[in-house]
């Protein structure tokens, strides 16, 4: 049976997952073994009842994010933590030691020079008041940190998972490589 | 070192390997010497030693609290254990605690890649910081003409303290307040740049192992330390060359 695989971003750049895409053919050599039924790269919009490794990229950064992640954690069996963001908050925290709503008057109002009112819609999910790394949150399996990681070091680690073991990344990765 | 300060030759035991050692060594020299591998952050070769980081803590037989190798002076008949699961629990421990501590960005730090803090996580395989994180907010000091000093990457291992007193003679820096409330200072809590003591030598820059102080005007490749011109310099001013 094919293993069912996601991908996700919350707060993050996509690097992360340009970095995913970046294993090239070597995704074709494994793609008979993998189904990839969730991901910013395909259709489906609702995450499945049941995936056997969910991918995130990004810190938990929003009230959305914080119900995604959660949701998404019931529904996986093995949870990576992909990327410094997903890992330590990296650049997404560096708001954590300025009060929220200074950081969006900073941004939407005192900087702007054009319409410069607080943003407000019912689509904007809330911001949390302080972005956490995603093992705060939920149980993460697998770490594999950097910024981003490389795509030999994202392939070795599906690849380990797939074969029914979890990486060793300890020489292959680092925070910030 | 012996009552008539005469230097004698001892036996002792690392990891079960019968070594000798003078007796005017620490552990940790002698561990290095025979290339057992010990953590260190605020010890460097060339300074004194004041056990402040608590990553280079060994077992010896018979006391039952752990040592630090970089104040323990080495005895005769000494059992001492380098490595194992408990040793290596609070090294981790202590490392994470250190990252906990302050803002640590290595992605655009100005150490990133040439970082002893970064290597040493990878090295005892930090993949990811148990604790949470306390986010604190620190500010940066950036008045001095030539350097900078980011207090959000500061791990307080006093280096730049030391080689400054100890090898500059200028004594700029000092540690002031306690606990987690503790921070580096330049003269008595003035900016950096307006310390008149300060020679600008940048020995502090080039000690520091990781990027609280930099060079101004570099970039993150070229931000590297060089700080192995201090065993020379110790050494020569011992013997008045
Ligand atoms: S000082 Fe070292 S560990 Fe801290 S952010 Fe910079 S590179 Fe990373
Ligand atoms: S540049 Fe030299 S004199 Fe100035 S603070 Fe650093 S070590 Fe001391
Ligand atoms: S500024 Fe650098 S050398 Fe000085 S205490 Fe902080 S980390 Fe150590
Ligand atoms: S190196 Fe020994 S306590 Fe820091």
């Amino acid at each position: 049976m094919k293993a069912k695989i996601a991908t996700t971003w919350l707060d993050g750049c996509s690097g992360c997952h340009m970095s995913f895409l970046d294993i090239d053919e070597r995704l074709l050599a494994i793609a008979d073994r993998i189904e990839l039924v969730y991901s910013p790269l395909v259709d489906n919009k609702v995450f499945p009842d049941y995936v056997d490794v969910t991918i995130v990229e990004g810190a938990v950064a929003s009230v959305d994010d914080l119900a995604k992640i959660k949701k998404i954690r019931k529904h996986t069996k093995y949870l990576i933590a992909l990327g410094d963001c997903a890992i330590n908050a990296n650049v997404p925290s560096m708001r954590n030691p300025i009060p929220v709503q200074e950081i969006i008057n900073r941004a939407y109002v005192e900087n702007a020079f054009i319409h410069d009112v607080m943003p407000k819609h019912p689509a904007l999910p809330e911001l949390l008041a302080r972005v956490m790394p995603i093992h705060e949150v939920v149980p993460v399996d697998v770490f594999i940190p950097g910024c981003p990681p490389s795509n030999d070091t994202i392939f070795y680690a599906v690849a380990e998972l797939l074969d029914g073991r979890i990486p060793d990344l300890t020489n292959k990765t680092r925070f910030g490589a | 070192m012996a009552a008539n300060g005469q230097i004698k030759i001892f036996t002792l035991k690392i990891d079960g390997k019968d070594v000798s050692a003078r007796s005017d060594q620490t552990v940790l020299q002698v561990c290095r010497e025979n290339e057992f591998f010990i953590p260190t952050l605020c010890h460097l070769e060339g300074l004194s030693n004041i056990g402040a980081c608590r990553l280079c803590m060994v077992e010896v037989a018979g006391q039952r609290k752990l040592l630090p190798a970089c104040t323990t002076m080495v005895s005769e008949a000494m059992e001492v254990t380098t490595t194992n699961d408990k040793l290596a629990h609070y090294r981790k421990m202590t490392l994470e605690l250190i990252f906990s501590e302050r803002n640590h960005t290595c992605s655009v730090c100005v150490s990133n890649n040439h970082c002893e803090l970064q290597f040493l996580s990878q090295k005892l395989g930090i993949n990811h910081i148990r604790v949470p994180y306390r986010f604190p907010k620190f500010a940066v000091d950036a008045s001095h003409p030539y350097f900078i000093l980011d207090h959000n990457r500061c791990i307080l291992c006093t280096r730049c303290v030391r080689v400054c007193d100890e090898i500059e003679g200028a004594h700029v820096w000092d540690v002031s307040g306690r606990g987690i409330q503790a921070k580096v200072i330049t003269e008595l809590n003035q900016p950096w740049g307006s310390a008149d003591t300060c020679t600008q030598c940048g020995k502090c820059v080039n000690v520091c192992p990781v990027g609280a102080l930099s060079e101004k005007g570099r970039s993150v490749a070229e931000n590297t330390k060089r700080s192995g011109f201090l065993p020379y310099l110790t050494a020569r001013r011992k013997e008045k060359i």
